[in-house]
């Protein structure tokens, strides 16, 4: 046993002068690093602002006596997200159990902060219940042999029923969201819409005829070309104007999430581009060999091969989409990095000084989903073998 | 026998691919046509109905308000605001762009060194950083990090050199004083013989194969050259050096917090995109380049410096380029921070008065024209390095 580590450490660590002297120091800087994150997290930092406003933080303004639409929308979340990963591994094949376990690990230790701040029962008792649904309807999604459509309509279905269950039926609209939930809502609506504009968007780009192309590399480059943050700005200040006078106009979340939409189906456009451009030629030659129209061969043909190859690049962009609209508490916008500014100005905690704390928390929520999320779509890339063929 | 006359019959029009590709076309643009005159005059409507100015007369009235550490005044048009905001956001992405060039390149090549604890500590630094709202890590770096330095009245000070407060860095300054003349003519001579030097180096580089030591030879030809003039002009440079009074400090040259807070975290921000840009394309070169470099017996530095890195630029030059365009539109975000960047200034000027679609027009126009000239270098660039098909 000490044989191996003395070998894996003179190979790894100490290979060579240079490389020792590279491990004393690194070593250092990281014990000393490492040392003071810890005594922040565990003795120096005042984490009462986020045990106080836990709730703020995740949904902000909603009405505290419809809370359990929240909870009803999470567990359908949570059955349509199951049954699609049930779906995939019946594929794919499933690997361990420890290894799922270390995948989920970040999103793990994030609900069990959550679950420790909140310090209620109840709230324990619901999340073990979302997860017994997550892996009921992951059982489920492995045992029904579905066409890919019917997954796909199955789980888009679900997600569609967990916002209807918070905003339909005397609900809760979306303009009155905050915290978290409104930093997930706008990334999940703001990807679904600009997912059709964006397939058009390159279809058009893409087209024989000249008229089309040029309207759609116009607005493409042009959006690609400038900030997020001026596109949230012309929405947030201007796009009352540019309806019919006399038209209400529409709420912040509104013009805000319309913005993200201009924005990202501009990025969506161009990755399934990408996608149309890897589809070979043969496939089309032969769909018109068959004799299909122009428009049944991109419909059956074309788009499903692209579709598929662009899978990991669109959860990337979902990615960056999520980090983005961060963006939008520039414009005023109660989502989850501004309500851990706004907490900070509580009379209980203004001018302590606690939004090292409070900051620390958003990143850390922000890196769990990013981070996670990007880890799988690593995995779907392997498993979809894009760039293998 | 006689040949049948090969008759050419078109379809009727509706099911001629010619006229159709026409008229849908035509259909097309009418309809995109339609929505922006009905977008139009929508705009123009309401902009009359509100009362607010519809031209472009609001570029050439005072601005009203003052920009920090700058000559801008408070009269001058919001035009002119506009171009010193731009000149701050080019400030903080040149920059932003060299300085994340080093660390994004460093740390790409730490993540594949041989070294466990370093290519750990490397990937740590990667995966930790690039999923972190860029936003989140502006804000912190000034609001939780510099502004809570300490505040002026017990500012850091080493000696006359340097002091550091919740006001920013301060640091000495070069000023000149009284004639520059001769010593600007020695300066351009200077550069002049750099020049010389380095077409010199490079010539007996490619003629003999010795070591050219170019950047040191340019280098050291206007350092020797600058000096004379410095004596040969009477000294025409002087230090400033701040001091510290109760309220600020006086001379010397200021770092704002603001602009600090904003570059460190761009930089780490656009560090860590291209930290895996780099490490990507080093993977990319193929093996036995590095192989070869060994069997002649270069050093890992060299091996790295002369071989690997070389073709690695060139493969990466696409991406990366993408990460500079990216770093410049993220600088937009200063704007949370109050660094007077352009898209700040627009934001103040439509508080003020200016009309808010012309104006968010002109910083859209002005972010793209950024794009396309980044773009239209690194095209350049990239023709002139990529590799010629051997």
């Amino acid at each position: 046993m000490t044989d191996r580590v003395k070998d894996w450490s003179r190979k790894n660590l100490f290979s060579s002068a240079f490389n020792s002297v590279l491990t004393v120091v690194f070593g250092v800087l990281i014990l000393y690093t490492l040392y003071r994150s810890l005594r922040f997290v565990f003795l120096d930092a005042r984490w009462e602002i986020i045990d106080r406003n836990l709730t703020n933080i995740l949904v902000f303004r909603f009405p505290r006596d419809e809370l359990w639409r929240v909870w009803l929308a999470l567990y359908l979340f949570s059955a349509a997200l199951g049954f699609a990963a049930g779906a995939a591994a019946r594929r794919a094949g499933t690997g361990s159990t420890s290894a799922a376990l270390r995948r989920a690990g970040p999103v793990l230790v994030l609900v069990a902060v959550f679950l420790w701040f909140s310090g209620s029962f109840r709230a324990v008792l619901l999340t073990a219940g979302v997860a017994a649904v997550a892996i009921g309807f992951r059982a489920l999604g492995r045992r029904l042999p579905l066409r890919t459509a019917w997954v796909v309509l199955a789980v888009g279905g679900g997600i569609v029923l967990a916002f209807a269950a918070i905003m339909a039926f005397d609900g809760v609209g979306f303009e009155r969201w905050g915290g978290l939930m409104l930093t997930v809502f706008l990334a999940v609506a703001g990807i679904a819409i600009s997912f059709p504009i964006g397939v058009l968007l390159a279809l058009g780009r893409r087209s024989s005829l000249p008229g089309v192309r040029i309207v759609c590399v116009a607005y493409i480059e042009l959006f690609r070309g400038v900030p997020l943050i001026t596109v949230l700005f012309m929405g947030a200040f201007t796009l009352g104007f540019f309806l019919p006078p006399g038209t209400p106009t529409p709420s912040l979340e509104t013009r805000a999430l319309v913005a993200l939409v201009v924005f990202t189906s501009a990025y969506v456009a161009e990755i399934v581009r990408g996608g149309l451009q890897a589809v070979p030629v043969g496939q089309v030659e032969a769909a018109q060999a068959l004799g299909l129209s122009s428009l049944k061969t991109t419909r059956l043909i074309v788009l499903p091969q692209a579709l598929r190859a662009v899978i990991p690049a669109l959860v990337g962009q979902f990615i960056s989409l999520f980090k983005d609209t961060s963006l939008v508490a520039t414009i005023g916008l109660a989502e989850l990095l501004n309500v851990s500014q706004i907490i900070t100005g509580q009379p209980d905690f203004v001018a302590q000084g606690l939004v090292f704390e409070t900051l620390i928390f958003a990143a850390f929520v922000y890196w769990v989903g990013s981070y996670s999320m990007s880890r799988e779509s690593q995995r779907l890339e392997r498993r979809l073998g894009v760039g293998e063929r | 026998m006689s040949a049948n006359p090969v008759v050419t019959r078109r379809p009727p029009p509706w099911r001629d691919v010619r006229v159709l590709r026409v008229v849908l076309q035509l259909a097309f643009l009418a309809g995109v046509g339609l929505l922006v005159l009905f977008l139009y005059f929508n705009l123009t409507a309401s902009l009359r109905r509100l009362g607010i100015q519809t031209g472009w007369g609001w570029l050439d009235e005072p601005s009203g308000f003052a920009i920090p550490d700058s000559d801008f005044r408070s009269s001058q048009p919001i035009s002119d605001a506009l171009i010193e905001g731009a000149v701050n956001t080019l400030k903080v992405s040149a920059l932003g762009i060299v300085l994340a060039t080093i660390l994004g390149v460093v740390v790409g090549v730490a993540r594949l060194s041989t070294n466990w604890l370093v290519r750990k500590a490397a990937a740590a630094f990667v995966e930790t950083i690039r999923n972190i709202p860029v936003l989140v890590i502006i804000i912190f770096w000034y609001l939780a990090v510099l502004l809570r330095l300490p505040p002026i009245s017990s500012a850091v000070e080493w000696g006359d050199l340097l002091v550091l407060s919740n006001r920013g860095l301060v640091v000495p300054k070069i000023v000149g004083e009284g004639d520059q003349a001769v010593f600007g003519v020695f300066i351009v001579a200077g550069l002049a013989a750099a020049v010389a030097a380095w077409i010199w180096r490079t010539r007996r580089f490619d003629a003999t194969g010795e070591p050219h030591h170019r950047v040191l030879w340019s280098g050291g030809v206007v350092l020797a050259v600058a000096l004379v003039g410095f004596f040969a002009g009477g000294m025409p440079l002087a230090v400033s050096l701040p001091e510290r009074g109760d309220l600020g400090t006086r001379e010397g040259f200021r770092l704002a917090p603001e602009y600090a807070a904003l570059l460190i975290a761009l930089v780490l921000y656009t560090a860590s995109h291209i930290a895996e840009i780099v490490r990507g394309s080093i993977l990319a070169v193929h093996r036995g380049q590095g192989e070869a470099a060994d069997a002649l017996g270069l050093s890992g530095f060299q091996r790295l410096r002369l071989v690997i890195l070389p073709q690695a630029f060139r493969i990466m030059i696409p991406p990366l380029a993408n990460q500079f365009l990216n770093l410049t539109k993220n600088s937009s975000l200063g704007v949370a921070i109050s660094y007077y960047e352009v898209t700040r200034v627009t934001r103040i000027a439509v508080s003020q008065a200016a009309p808010a679609p012309q104006a968010f027009a002109v910083l859209m126009a002005i972010y793209l024209f950024f794009s396309l000239t980044i773009a239209a270098i690194t095209n350049l660039v990239d023709r002139r390095l990529a590799y010629k098909g051997r």
